[in-house]
């Protein structure tokens, strides 16, 4: 069974009189331990797949499955701590609370899950270390560069260790040179078997992902070889 | 997700912003300082009702007082015959519910006067020796007349520590205390021997000042006008008037200063007032009748007299401690709510300044219920500081006021006011919270991560 299956997903906008389709039935599946990006024009969705994956966001139609839990049966209580302990999520700007430090940043997660402190600590440092981070500990995060808080923001998705992380551009924040050490990053993170989902509308940085999807319009678009939509196996 | 660490949130964000939390404060602050300060004003004003009841002599007596003779026997009125000595004669032999009766031929505007010395007590009573207990006087040193010096008329009295003060110097002014025993007095021309004096009569609040005083060096008499409870000052009204006390004999007072005229040669025998005590508290409205009855008989069926309870006079103050209690409260409530308002104000602003950082808690797992505590306890923990803030406020206030108007009823801050006053500022902190706190909790985590 595949970590996440998505079943004919359709979101509806209603702006006045008018109805934006900002997600055209779509049908997904991602396997554990992939490391997919999200591709597309501003404007087509992405974000909001994304957010309906991460459970943020209910669909207008169809299912989601997540590790085997039908989403539209859970209450809110239980999305919430799967947003908590299967999910994790890097945004563009961040997204660092400004007063507290660092590693209380990275603990924050924790916190919502009722971890003792001690053990946060131990975690919230280890995360640090996979990200290369462990000397900026006690620094606030406006303290940091762009790319230092975008790997705290990384530390802090892993420190519950989600079964998925999704990253809605992670770079679109940062100049080319730090944006590219923070891929590797990402690939760094795949590799150790972590599963990734990358939103985009860069086609380089699509490129460093084994499979892509491409959106257009809400809807996958059908020029992209269905292979790579994860429903054709052979 | 832990109280304490929601706690403590809360904390850090009053400690972020901390000039705008002690604003907020404020409100919270006054209100719960002066609901303790009014409730210590009135507790103050209790203990001194307490006090001068029992120096007035207790709940349990009655004064019978002359009155009009009421509209309906207007036509008797020249037949009415006041109060005599007759009523207390009737009322010890037919109302079996009056305990101890006194009766008292009142002289005022009298002038004392020894040795070129003038003082003016309130009024110089004639009545029997049973004064002493009725009134709770204590005889400290000499003693009181008796029923002999009443029969034969003598020219003695008794007198308070008023008096000698006024008449002999009092002991703070020449240093050391006169007991003016044997000497004489001139009472409106009369001369009279004391031959007794009672103790000196203070509040309680007085009495520790005054032995404060005592105990420190010399030359450090701030205050000191006021704190032998001389003076006219509202509280110490009642234990003056106690101490300015001038009893003579009924008899005495009958012969020497009701004299007879050339129509009627028996001085007028009516009495200034007759005062009772009843045997039970408990029975006061069937004493009462009891007392009318026997007086409706000896007056001719002339209602020219009527009845004075302490309970009339005790209700007055207790109505008067009532309005205090009142208005303080609605003071303290009207400052509490506007606290509350500036507390609901600040937690709209702070949840606005603060709707990407509610969304991004949503996004890694706080659930709605969570972000509504969080909420709420920081608007609980900015009343609660409030409240301990207003607390230690009101020793200041209490101060502040007894500083502004002095009293002799010292106001007593009670830990009752200050855990119900502290109560209420954590329930206003609760109410304050609901509404931001609810709508900070209902906020959509899409649209809160991506408010600018
Ligand atoms: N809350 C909303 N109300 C109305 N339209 C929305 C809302 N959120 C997104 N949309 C619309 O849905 C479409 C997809 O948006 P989004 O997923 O943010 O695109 P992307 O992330 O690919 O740029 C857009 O046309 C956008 O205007
Ligand atoms: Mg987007």
């Amino acid at each position: 069974m595949a970590l996440v299956e998505l079943r004919n997903i359709s979101k509806i906008y209603y702006v006045g009189d008018e109805e934006i389709r900002a997600l055209d039935d779509i049908t997904l599946d991602i396997q554990s331990g992939e490391f997919i990006s999200i591709i597309g024009p501003s404007g087509s969705g992405k974000s909001t797949l994304m957010h309906i994956l991460g459970c943020l966001d209910s669909p207008t139609k169809g299912t989601i499955q997540l590790d085997g839990t039908l989403l539209h049966n859970a209450s809110p209580a239980q999305l919430a701590a799967f947003r908590n302990r299967k999910i994790g999520f890097v945004f563009q700007f961040f997204n660092l609370l400004p007063k507290l430090n660092v590693l209380q940043n990275i603990e924050l997660p924790m916190v919502y899950s009722s971890v003792p402190a001690r053990e946060r600590k131990e975690r919230a440092l280890n995360a640090l270390k996979m990200v290369g981070m462990d000397n900026r500990a006690k620094h606030r995060p406006l303290q940091l560069s762009g790319g230092q808080q975008q790997r705290a923001a990384i530390a802090r998705a892993l420190v519950n260790n989600p079964r998925i992380v999704f990253a809605d551009e992670p770079t679109g924040n940062l100049d080319s040179r730090t944006g590219e050490a923070i891929l590797d990053l990402f690939l760094q993170l795949s590799r150790e078997g972590r599963t990734i989902v990358l939103v985009t509308h860069d086609p380089e940085i699509a490129a460093v992902t084994p499979r892509r999807i491409e959106i257009r319009d809400g809807k996958i678009a059908k020029t992209l070889d269905p292979k790579l939509a994860g429903l054709e196996t052979k | 997700m832990n109280l304490w660490i929601t706690i403590s949130i809360g904390f850090k964000e009053i400690w972020a912003h901390k000039f705008r939390s002690l604003l907020t404060m404020l409100g919270i602050i006054l209100g719960v300082s002066s609901l303790v300060a009014m409730s210590a004003l009135v507790k103050g004003m209790e203990n001194g009702m307490r006090e001068a009841l029992i120096a007035i002599g207790g709940l349990e007596k009655v004064r019978v007082e002359a009155q009009e003779v009421p509209a309906y026997q207007e036509h008797l009125a020249d037949q009415a015959v006041g109060c005599t000595i007759n009523d207390v004669y009737a009322l010890q032999h037919s109302a079996p519910l009056v305990k101890l009766i006194t009766p008292e031929i009142d002289l005022y505007r009298t002038t004392v006067s020894r040795q070129g010395k003038y003082f003016n007590p309130f009024v110089v009573a004639g009545t029997w020796p049973s004064a002493v207990e009725m009134n709770q006087h204590v005889v400290q040193y000499g003693r009181m007349f008796n029923d002999i010096d009443d029969s034969n008329a003598r020219s003695v009295c008794v007198i308070g520590t008023a008096t000698r003060d006024a008449l002999f110097g009092a002991p703070d002014d020449i240093g050391h205390e006169i007991i003016p025993l044997g000497d004489r007095i001139n009472i409106n021309g009369q001369l009279f021997t004391i031959i007794g004096m009672f103790k000196h009569y203070e509040s309680e609040q007085a009495r520790l000042e005054r032995e404060l005083e005592k105990n420190q060096p010399a030359g450090t008499s701030k205050g000191s006008a006021r704190s032998r409870g001389h003076g006219h000052s509202s509280g110490g009204f009642v234990f003056w008037l106690k101490n300015a006390t001038i009893y003579i004999p009924l008899n005495t007072m009958w012969i020497k200063f009701r004299t007879a005229t050339g129509t009627n040669n028996i001085p007028d025998p009516r009495l200034s007032s007759l005062t009772f005590k009843i045997a039970d508290i408990n029975r006061m409205d069937t004493a009462l009748q009891q007392a009318h009855n026997v007086l409706m008989h000896t007056h001719n069926q002339i209602e020219d007299f009527a009845f004075r309870t302490m309970e009339n006079w005790s209700e007055n103050i207790t109505a008067a401690i009532k309005n205090a209690r009142l208005s303080g409260g609605i003071i303290a409530a009207i400052s509490l709510v506007v606290g509350g308002i500036g507390i609901m104000n600040i937690m709209f602003a702070s949840i606005t300044e603060r709707i990407r950082e509610i969304g991004l808690r949503k996004a890694i797992g706080a659930t709605t219920f969570s972000i509504f505590i969080q909420i709420l306890v920081e608007s609980v923990v900015i009343a609660v500081i409030g409240g301990l803030a207003g607390l230690l406020n009101s020793y200041g206030l209490v101060k502040l006021l007894t500083a502004l108007s002095p009293t002799n009823n010292a106001p007593q801050i009670t830990f009752v006011a200050m855990l119900v006053a502290f109560a209420f500022s954590a329930g206003v902190g609760v109410v304050a919270g609901l509404l931001p706190a609810l709508k900070a909790a209902r906020l959509d985590p899409i649209e809160a991560l991506r408010y600018e």
